[in-house]
């Protein structure tokens, strides 16, 4: 087995009573489309705010590409390589899609104390940015402001600005969220063409999608990984079943 | 085509500005190019309010307090017998740079209301430190023997102080156009779009903030310079809290985040408060309503009133208004 990308040891989060992510271990390796499912509550949005650094984990520790990176704050991680995508989307409502983008590149060509040219004029920034929008189907979409965009259209921008920062490994929060079937199918068709050329840990409540991409799914329940293995491993585990896919049968 | 309304307007005021001191010098009242001197000095430090409060977002409700430390450099240097105007200059820039470095890096710290306070506590702070400055004359403040003098230029020349504070103006909003255009700018207007997403990205946001606010104390502090120089007297009431309003009230007034609103808001207010004034001694009563109403119909302030419409599609491309 490779070197894993990203590692979490022990992970623990709690909030008040409620135990939010417990004595989790988990590995994803370079490449892979590592899937997290589970029910509601489960932990899965607060293990990805673990790794994006927006929350601190009480115990346990965070590896990625080789260091320690528990206690690195939020904005350095996506220049290391890891970068989140939101499943409330979160974007520069009042500016272009390609602004949105271009600002996404910016965060990782040096610093932004620059005064005097004009950022939407400066092809360092725009090419990158018309290449993202490109691998998501968007560029037709460059110049619209991003509040006008559909919900669709948003959530691939959401991807667009996380693939700008060039990830090695991107924490995908839900992207279908709130999508409709033929929405979701481009979704799936974009993870597949991305599939291969990094690694993605993929948060989602569409089975369909996530059988259909994830090379390996982790079984998250009250914090806790009851188990981890390929696609029809998982399927087939008599613990999932009862825990998980029993109470929401799974059609696949 | 389209007439851009607001471009209209832009180009009227900065000619009627222009050619004032020839009106006023015809019609023999030199009192006009006091009046207009005054409302560009308070407009150039709305312009530099608006560049962490329009273009940052974030509600300064102390910056009267950098105005203040412009104008009493003047004073203070005077006072202890350093003439010539370049100390002066540095001096105020240097101090509001310092100043505005270290409340800044504390103010910075937090968000939305608790700025609000935290930056109005340190503009009361600096108000009853100049009070209790006996030697500049404590509660009551200080005349000012000279102006500032610059080779051949004395600011405290009227028809000099105007046009000085009107290529200043000039200057300001043009630097404003260039910065927030450029990376620094679509960090600063990007934060204050959505500040989890910068981080998200790589961006610490924190660096450019504290950039941004200590560029527009600096530009405050110029304001201040020429406030001196024009009223020839310093006061703590130049940091008093309404002072630190009425800046707000301008850019607010003039149109948020765009580059010549907080000059348009200047020229609109002062010149309603020397209206009214004329009219009633109760002329507060009067301008109060007159806000209420700007803030609940024009949410753009005046020159949103005068943007092309569909701003919804529009996305926010250039600053250029």
């Amino acid at each position: 087995m490779a070197e894993p990308l990203l590692s979490t040891r022990n992970l623990a989060k709690s909030f008040g009573g409620l135990t939010a992510t417990d004595d989790l271990s988990l590995d994803v390796l370079p490449r892979e489309v590592h899937a997290v499912i589970g029910p509601n509550g489960a932990g899965k949005t607060t293990l990805i705010s673990q790794l994006s650094g927006e929350l601190q984990p009480d115990a346990g520790s965070i590896f990625f590409d080789g260091q320690d990176i528990t206690a690195l704050p939020a904005w350095r991680r996506p220049h290391l390589g890891l970068t989140r995508s939101f499943q409330i989307t979160s974007i520069f409502r009042d500016m272009s899609a390609l602004q949105n983008v271009a600002l996404a590149v910016q965060a990782h060509a040096g610093h932004s104390f620059r005064f005097w040219r004009p950022a939407a004029q400066d092809p360092e920034l725009l090419e990158p940015a018309r290449e993202a929008l490109r691998q998501v189907g968007l560029q037709h979409r460059a110049d619209v402001a991003a509040a006008a965009l559909a919900h669709g259209e948003q959530r691939q921008l959401e991807i667009a600005m996380a693939l700008a920062t060039r990830p090695k490994l991107l924490l995908l929060d839900e992207p279908m969220a709130g999508m409709g079937p033929e929405e979701s199918a481009k979704m799936v068709e974009l993870l597949q063409k991305l599939k291969g050329t990094l690694a993605f840990l993929l948060v989602e409540h569409d089975m369909d999608a996530v059988f259909a991409v994830a090379d390996r799914i982790t079984v998250l329940v009250y914090g806790r990984a009851i188990a981890t293995g390929r696609p029809e491993e998982i399927r087939g585990n008599e613990n999932v079943r009862q825990a998980y896919l029993g109470e929401e049968s799974l059609a696949v | 085509m389209r007439v851009d309304l607001r471009l209209l307007l832009i180009l009227l005021v900065v000619a009627c500005l222009a050619l004032l001191p020839v009106a006023a010098l015809l019609a023999e009242e030199p009192y006009w190019m006091r009046f207009w001197s005054r409302i560009m000095i308070l407009g150039l430090a709305a312009a530099g309010l608006n560049l962490i409060l329009g273009f940052g977002g974030l509600v300064s409700f102390g910056h009267a307090m950098y105005v203040a430390i412009g104008a009493y450099t003047v004073g203070a240097l005077r006072h202890h017998g350093v003439e010539g105007g370049l100390p002066d200059i540095l001096v105020a820039l240097g101090a509001s740079a310092g100043v505005g470095l270290l409340i800044g890096a504390i103010c910075l710290r937090t968000s939305g209301i608790f700025f609000i306070m935290i930056t109005l506590a340190f503009a009361q702070m600096t108000y009853f430190f100049f009070v209790s400055l006996e030697q500049y004359g404590g509660d009551d403040g200080m005349r000012i023997a000279s102006g500032t003098q610059l080779g051949p230029l004395h600011l405290d020349d009227t028809l000099t102080l105007y046009y000085s504070a009107f290529l200043l103006l000039c200057g300001v909003i043009f630097l404003t156009w260039r910065l927030v255009n450029a990376r620094f700018g679509m960090v600063i207007r990007g934060a204050r779009s959505n500040e989890q997403r910068m981080a998200a990205l790589g961006i610490p946001v924190f660096r450019y903030r504290l950039t941004a606010y200590v560029i527009s104390a600096m530009i405050c502090a110029l304001a201040g310079v020429l406030l001196a120089n024009l009223t020839l007297y310093i006061s703590p009431a130049y940091t008093h809290w309404t002072r630190s309003g009425e800046l707000l009230i301008m850019v607010i007034l003039g149109g948020l985040g765009t580059l010549f609103g907080p000059v348009i808001g200047a020229i609109v207010l002062l010149q309603l408060e020397d209206l009214l004034a004329h009219i009633t001694q109760h002329w507060q009563l009067f301008l109060g309503p007159i806000l209420i109403l700007v803030v609940l119909f024009a949410r753009g302030g005046l020159l949103g009133l005068l943007a092309p419409r569909q701003i919804s599609q529009r996305p926010a491309e250039e600053i250029d208004g």
